[in-house]
């Protein structure tokens, strides 16, 4: 078996301290993206859920008998969304509900002002398809009644979603594309300063592989050490995160301590080695570009 | 067998504004040494020396010509086999160009463990070699702490080490005493006897006629004497 040697003296080369030190603020702030992008998708996806679903009726001229006869226009609504298949949980609201409401713009004392106030009906939908039926069928039974769905807020809620994903995915290839920019910078001073070494062993009879080899184990071990500090130092503030949005996200009911989300415990680890790799790749592509220049 | 057919040389040197292009350092060279041959090459200072044997190591490639290294022509290998045809020529260089940061006895182990020889095959032949070249106690020494000759030995150590097929040496007394040079020059002979082709550059007059052999003799670029 053949001892590891240095050849090249790179322990005197590729610097110690600087590019761990860039590389572990390159991580830093990956890590935090990573973070914020799955904390936004988690939350998101939750409001969208809710929005989505939510349906709003508003009956106007609620105690007016309804058009078929007998019963209140109210009474008439409620009996249609009990036969509408998808509709669930349909409550009436309360009178002091809507009045508390309304207090901002109309006072304290609602009942008071004699104002039409339509009676206001919350429900959840569960079909398949979209509501869109539903309006017209109540209006059969109660003309003007009017049904607001969360589907144009789910729409916005995605559509914010998507524009912070994007936004981390950009953050999160600009991090890649300068920690790679910082790898082929220190491996080229690293060849800068190593260069009558590389061409001694050049002329010895090295492979362009034996001498990438050498510059790529010195780049992984150094971006590696520095992801691994940039992602440990950025565990505490994912933490103090974590706990500003456990009353958002309910974990603050079922832990005493906040913690992370698993997939952030599967991403984080992944950061190091992400790291290693762009250092391997982008070393291996520097040193083998720079040695095309020797015969 | 070495052959150069009429080759030709110039450095790829962007010229300043004002000045003219490169020169040609060889113009039109062409030889042939056989294999186990012995061959001195001389010359004045710019002669072209140094370039016909960075192109006999293949740090340098002809502009034009054909050269024949071994039996290989060299503009028909790959870099890969480029490299394991560098492994079987063993070079002296006029500046040693030793590795400061290694030990002489990993200097002189480096063609072997570039070539992936075991370790003890490498201590075997490392030491016996250090032994041979006389600094059998300084193997843990840096070159930093060896003297010019010292130094100018392990560069020759490394470079017969792995018992090359072809040993290229520049100027390799120019650091040694009468003595020191007698010794190497035994050390050179003893390993063309066992068959290594060898092609020694210098300025040495005294040494080249203590040991008569086929002479290239360069000027300007090109061949004067061809023995």
């Amino acid at each position: 078996m053949t001892k590891r040697v240095d050849y090249l003296g790179l322990r005197f080369a590729l610097t110690d301290r600087l590019l761990p030190v860039l590389v572990a603020a390159m991580s830093f702030l990956a890590a935090l993206a990573i973070a914020g992008t799955l904390a936004t998708t988690t939350l998101a996806l939750q409001w969208q859920g809710d929005a989505a679903s939510a349906l709003t009726i508003q009956v106007p001229d609620p105690a007016t008998p309804a058009a078929s006869g007998g019963a209140t226009r109210l009474a008439a609504v409620q009996a249609a969304l009990q036969g509408t298949v998808g509709v669930a949980n349909a409550q009436l609201m309360a009178a002091d509900q809507v009045n508390r409401l309304l207090e901002p713009w109309l006072g304290a004392d609602v009942a008071q002002l004699a104002l039409p106030i339509p009676a206001i009906i919350t429900a959840n939908w569960q079909g398949a398809a979209r509501p869109d039926g539903l309006a017209a069928a109540l209006d059969k039974v109660a003309p003007g009644t009017l049904v607001q769905t969360g589907i144009t807020w789910a729409a916005r809620v995605a559509a914010l979603t998507a524009s912070l994903q994007t936004c981390a995915a950009t953050v999160l290839l600009v991090v890649a594309l300068v920690a790679g920019a910082l790898v082929a910078v220190a491996t080229r001073s690293g060849i800068a300063q190593r260069r009558e070494a590389v061409e001694i062993i050049h002329g010895l009879g090295a492979l362009d592989a034996d001498i990438a080899d050498s510059f790529a184990a010195r780049a992984t071990l150094l971006t590696f050490t520095g992801a691994v500090i940039g992602t440990l130092l950025a565990l505490p503030i994912l933490f103090w995160l974590a706990t500003l949005a456990a009353p958002f996200s309910g974990v603050a009911a079922r832990a005493a301590l906040p913690s992370l989300p698993p997939a952030l415990w599967v991403a984080l680890p992944l950061l190091p080695l992400v790291a290693a790799c762009i250092g391997w790749s982008t070393a291996q592509l520097t040193v083998r570009g720079w040695l095309r220049s020797l015969a | 067998m070495v052959r150069f057919d009429d080759v030709w040389l110039k450095y790829r040197t962007q010229p300043r504004s004002g000045e003219r292009g490169p020169a040609d350092v060889l113009r039109g060279v062409s030889f042939e040494i056989p294999d186990g041959g012995f061959c001195w090459l001389t010359g004045p200072s710019g002669a072209g020396k140094t370039s016909l044997l960075k192109l006999i190591t293949m740090t340098e490639h002809p502009n034009r010509g054909m050269i024949e290294i071994l039996g290989t022509e060299i503009d028909k290998v790959s870099r890969h086999d480029a490299a394991l045809l560098r492994r079987r020529i063993g070079v002296v260089y006029q500046d040693f160009r030793l590795l400061g940061h290694l030990s002489a006895y990993d200097n002189v182990a480096l063609p072997l463990r570039l070539a992936r020889r075991s370790e003890n095959k490498i201590r075997t032949d490392v030491t016996e070699i250090l032994h041979w070249v006389g600094l059998s106690d300084k193997l843990e020494s840096r070159p930093a702490e060896l003297s010019g000759g010292e130094q100018q030995r392990i560069a020759i150590a490394r470079a017969v080490v792995s018992r090359p097929k072809l040993l290229v040496a520049d100027e390799p007394t120019g650091n040694l005493d009468d003595e020191q040079a007698q010794r190497l020059m035994v050390l050179i002979l003893a390993l063309n006897k066992l068959g290594t082709t060898v092609i020694v550059a210098t300025h040495n007059h005294g040494l080249v006629a203590r040991h008569p052999a086929p002479r290239l003799d360069m000027r300007d670029g090109r061949l004067t004497r061809h023995d």
